[in-house]
């Protein structure tokens, strides 16, 4: 490992740290735009290097200013944490590839600057979360996170002032989330007198049977619930990502509500262990249901929606659902199907609202009356939806499938008929996704362009980085070794630590 | 019960005052009002456990048998405090844009107008 690498988890977190505030001093359009990218492709180099470096050697820790823990503030890259920063910094870059078009159009020049500067800031929240191994440091990156991301949502003013109001339900929901979570922290703390996680982890079977333990899950798991948009929590959720700029609800979509995911991982089962939250704890009992709301409901919802990037929102929301099943089994399989879906609803979601960022970019609306014929209109943008929502469905091929079918593996390892049910609930809900894509599908093909309206296709600037989105989505659907491996890496790793 | 966890109590009291005034106005204001008493009251748990009974403040004396009270918590929710502070600034700058695009900060008003557009 040369001498850089050894530096590599706080590099992945400092360089778009200290990137951020040299950012908001630059001027133009092409300059922040450009330096943004290089920095976030920086930081996603050196992920794919610490991933393939742990993948090989085990978890690295780094202490920070040379302080051991559990005194020190340390930081963490095992499986689980360089699989989710290598996801959050890929999209990062790829939305960024896609960004200089599309957001000059959006956003007025002046504040370009301090635009991208709230990207970087955001980025280093998201890509800190993942690799801190200090629980107030959890919260202190998801701060960082949220307050640039209720600015980046604020941002879509000037093509919809609805986005500022999107942004102030946000920021109260999310900060009283984040508050949750600082108050399970705070008592994490107070029963153990440590916020090394690791720490926490190894004293928290001793705390488990006391009441101020029992309230930190409780706060935690809210606090996390809220900041995922899990149902009943993701009513912000459908309203930021609507109103934002395409850019930013690309960026989100694939990276922010991941985190949580993340998070929710991390706490159940690194700190509070799986015995405890599934076996004395009814986690299961709790998560599951909601899950399976979630995915139900919101797939039916997103079929009555008239504007696109709402309808995609809504089926997030349906996509986490999946993903809180997959952690709510408390099998290994069922892990496996969660991280896994982590990496492919990311890669699949950014390019369909790269792809919608497209539309908006030559039409000028994402409303569905507006887009009638956009088939015929724009034929490589419109082509790259249709793929992009085939694998929304899960149709073979495409890496929707593969999430689907390792979670369907999950359901029916239980052997009981919660198991079928959900298998049944998940084929209902991959119908509800049918129509919802075939409404588009048919809008876009088989019905007339609205006299007068624009034609002709996106930039190549444009068109590029969403085709790159879906080839490799498509790329990851046929060659699961990679992506599963790594997810699989990750679930025994987590499943295995005591 | 009540005065042994005082400050346990107030806690609790202030963080559902808070939390209430954040679900029960519609005035944008208000709404960051409770919010911060929301955070507030959190602030006032973190103080509450680093305090530990006799001990003084943590700053080392020469002394034998000194009970020192727990100052990483305080340290800990300054910066907390710094995040409040940060996202009050935010949902006011937030409010005051609002005020000038929608013309009203009553959340009713202005749910009114959005299902209009």
């Amino acid at each position: 490992m040369s001498e850089l690498m050894t530096h590599a988890p706080v590099l992945a977190v400092l360089i778009p740290l200290l990137g951020a505030p040299l950012c908001a001093l630059t001027r133009g359009t092409t300059i922040p735009w450009f330096f943004t990218t290089i920095l976030s492709a920086l930081s996603f180099y050196v992920s794919l290097q610490l991933l393939f470096h742990v993948s090989a050697n085990g978890p690295v820790s780094y202490e920070l200013g040379g302080w051991a823990p559990p005194w020190g503030i340390e930081y963490v890259a095992d499986p689980l944490s360089c699989f989710v920063m290598l996801v959050i910094s890929g999209i990062s870059t790829g939305v960024l590839l896609y960004a200089k078009e599309s957001i000059a159009a959006e956003v007025s020049s002046s504040r370009l600057g301090l635009f991208f500067a709230a990207y970087l800031l955001a980025l280093a929240g998201m890509m800190g979360i993942t690799v801190t191994g200090d629980a107030f440091n959890i919260f202190v990156f998801m701060e960082i996170m949220s307050l640039s991301s209720y600015v980046l949502i604020a941002m879509g003013e000037k093509n919809d002032r609805r986005a500022l109001t999107a942004a102030f339900q946000y920021l109260v929901i999310g900060t009283i989330g984040a508050t949750f979570i600082l108050i399970g922290v705070g008592f994490l703390y107070l029963m153990t007198g440590t916020l090394n996680i690791a720490d926490i982890a190894n004293q928290f079977d001793s705390i488990s049977e006391t009441r101020p333990a029992r309230a930190a899950v409780g706060f935690l798991v809210v606090g996390i619930a809220i900041k995922l948009a899990m149902f009943p929590f993701h009513i912000w959720l459908p309203n930021a990502y609507s109103y934002a700029p395409n850019i930013v609800t690309a960026f989100f979509a694939g990276t922010a509500t991941k985190v949580s995911v993340y998070l929710l991982i991390r706490f159940i089962f690194t700190i509070f262990g799986v015995d405890f939250s599934f076996g004395t704890l009814p986690l299961t009992e709790l998560l599951l249901p909601l899950g399976v709301i979630a995915f139900l409901s919101m797939s039916l919802v997103a079929i009555f929606q008239n504007n696109l990037k709402r309808l995609l929102a809504f089926s997030s929301v349906a996509q986490l659902g999946y993903m809180t099943v997959g952690i709510a089994l408390a099998s290994e399989t069922g892990l496996t199907a969660s991280i896994l879906h982590i990496f492919n609803h990311a890669i699949v979601k950014t390019g369909l609202f790269l792809s919608v960022g497209a539309m908006f970019f030559v039409t000028g609306s994402i409303y569905l009356k507006d887009l009638a014929g956009i088939g015929q209109r724009m034929p490589m943008t419109s082509f790259s939806f249709v793929l992009g929502g085939l694998a929304l469905i899960g149709v073979p091929l495409t890496p929707g499938f593969i999430s689907k079918w390792y979670l369907l593996q999950a359901v029916l390892e239980r052997g009981d008929m919660i198991g079928y049910g959900l298998a049944v609930g998940m084929l209902i809900s991959s119908l509800f996704a049918v129509i919802y894509v075939w409404r588009i599908v048919e809008l876009a093909y088989f019905k007339p362009s609205p006299e007068g309206a624009p034609s002709g296709d996106a930039p190549y600037s444009l068109l590029l980085p969403i085709w790159l989105f879906i080839l490799v989505s498509f790329y990851f659907g046929i060659e699961t070794s990679l992506s599963a491996g790594f997810a699989e890496q990750a679930a025994k790793f987590l499943m295995g630590a005591p | 019960m009540f005065f042994d966890h005082f400050n346990y109590w107030v806690f609790v009291i202030l963080l559902m005052i808070g939390l209430y005034t954040v679900i029960s106005r519609s005035n944008l204001v208000k709404k960051m009002i409770g919010l911060s008493m929301f955070q507030i009251a959190v602030f006032l748990f973190y103080i509450t456990i680093g305090k530990v009974e006799g001990g003084t403040a943590p700053i080392l004396l020469d002394k034998p048998d000194v009970v020192y009270s727990n100052p990483l918590p305080h340290v800990l929710i300054l910066t907390a405090i710094v995040v409040g502070v940060a996202t009050t600034a935010l949902g006011l700058s937030l409010i005051a844009r609002i005020k000038e695009t929608f013309g009203t900060i009553d959340e009713e008003e202005i749910l009114e107008q959005e299902d209009k557009s």
